[in-house]
C-alpha cells in the first residue's frame, strides 16, 4: 500500500488533509527539496506538489521523471496558476515528438 | 559515409552481410515500437491535457472556498478543525505494460467504508464555507488521482519514444548505410582481386607458350 503526499505553502495544501492526504508544508526551496528527497524514500506514490514550490526545485523533479515512482504531479496553489503543470505536459509532447504539436 | 576498417575477406563479407539482415530487422521492428508507442501516447497526452485543465480549474474553486473560510473562522479555529483527519487515502499500485513501458495503475482506497466520511470537525463551530471547500477537494479527488496516473505514464512513455526514436535514426542513418557500404567495398574489392589473379594468369600463360614454342603473337591462341 502506498500514500499520497500533499507538499507546499500550508494555506494551499491544508484542505487535502481531511480527505486523508498527508500533507507536509513547506517554504522553503532547501526545505521542499529535503522533504521530497525523504518522501520518496518512504512509501509515496504519488506527491502533488503546489506549482510554486516546484518551481524553485525543477531540476531535482526532472530526475523522477524516468523513474516509475513516484509521480511527482504539480497542482495550482491559493496564488493562483503559474502554468508550470501545463508547460510539462507540452515538454513531454516536446521530448517524444521533437515539437510541440498540441499547442 | 565511412568504411568500417575491416578486412576485405569472405568470411568479413558474410558477417557484415548477417549483421545487416539483422540490422534491417531491428530497424523494422523499433519503427513499429515507435509508431504505437507515439499512438498511445498522442491518446494519453490529450487526455492529459483536458484531465489538467479541468482539475486546475476545481483547485481553483475548492481554493476560493477555502480561502472564504479562513477569513471567516480564525487561524486556531480551522486548523483545529482540520487537524485530526477521519479520512485516510492509499493507493494500490498495478503495473500496465504498454510496448515493454511499464505505467502505473493507482487504486485508491480509504481507511474508512464511507468514503464521503471526510468531515473531520462537528459543524457547530465551523464555517459553511470549510464544508464547501473541503467537498469540493474531495470531489476532485478522484480526478486528481487520474491526472497523476495519466502524467506519470506520459512522461514515461516521452522517455521511451526519445530513446526508440534515437535507436531507430541511429539505425536507418547510420548503421545501415554503413554495413552497405561496407559490403560493397569488400565485394568490389574481391571482384577486383579475381580480375587481377586472371590476368595474372593470361600473362603467366602467355609467357609459358612464348617460352615453349615461340609464338610471336599471343593473341591468336586465346
Amino acid at each position: 500500500m502506498y500514500k499520497i503526499a500533499v507538499m507546499g505553502d500550508k494555506d494551499s495544501i491544508f484542505g487535502f488533509a481531511s480527505v486523508g492526504l498527508s500533507i507536509f508544508p513547506v517554504t522553503e526551496p532547501d526545505e521542499t527539496e529535503k522533504t521530497l528527497r525523504r518522501l520518496i524514500n518512504e512509501d509515496y506514490a504519488v506527491i502533488f506538489i503546489t506549482e510554486k514550490a516546484a518551481s524553485g526545485i525543477s531540476a531535482e523533479i526532472d530526475k523522477y521523471k524516468s523513474r516509475p515512482l513516484p509521480a511527482i504531479i504539480p497542482i495550482p496553489g491559493v496564488t493562483g496558476n503559474t502554468g508550470i503543470g501545463m508547460s510539462n505536459v507540452s515538454k513531454s509532447v516536446e521530448q517524444a515528438v521533437g515539437s510541440d504539436i498540441l499547442k | 559515409m565511412a568504411i568500417m576498417n575491416v578486412n576485405p575477406t569472405r568470411m568479413e563479407l558474410t558477417n557484415l552481410k548477417r549483421k545487416l539482415t539483422t540490422a534491417r530487422k531491428g530497424h523494422k521492428l523499433l519503427k513499429d515500437k515507435r509508431d504505437e508507442l507515439m499512438r498511445q501516447f498522442m491518446l494519453l497526452v490529450r487526455e492529459n491535457k483536458d484531465l489538467r485543465k479541468t482539475v486546475e480549474e476545481k483547485i481553483k474553486i475548492a481554493n476560493s472556498h477555502m480561502a472564504v473560510a479562513r477569513s471567516v473562522m480564525s487561524d486556531e479555529a480551522l486548523e483545529i478543525a482540520l487537524m485530526i483527519p477521519m479520512q485516510e487515502m492509499s493507493v494500490n499500485i498495478h503495473e500496465k505494460n504498454v510496448m515493454s513501458v511499464m505505467i502505473p495503475v493507482f487504486d485508491s482506497s480509504f481507511k474508512t467504508a464511507d468514503s464521503s466520511d471526510i468531515y473531520s470537525y462537528g459543524f457547530a463551530f465551523t464555517s459553511t464555507d470549510l464544508d464547501y471547500a473541503v467537498k469540493s477537494l474531495s470531489d476532485i479527488m478522484p480526478e486528481l488521482l487520474r491526472l497523476a496516473e495519466v502524467e506519470k505514464s506520459c512522461q514515461l512513455m516521452a522517455v521511451e519514444i526519445e530513446k526508440t526514436r534515437r535507436r531507430v535514426n541511429a539505425l536507418e542513418h547510420v548503421m545501415i548505410p554503413q554495413y552497405e557500404e561496407t559490403i560493397k567495398y569488400i565485394s568490389m574489392k574481391l571482384e577486383e582481386n579475381e580480375r587481377s589473379s586472371t590476368t595474372r594468369l593470361m600473362k603467366v600463360k602467355d609467357m609459358m607458350l612464348k617460352d615453349a614454342h615461340k609464338y610471336d603473337d599471343p593473341v591468336d591462341y586465346m
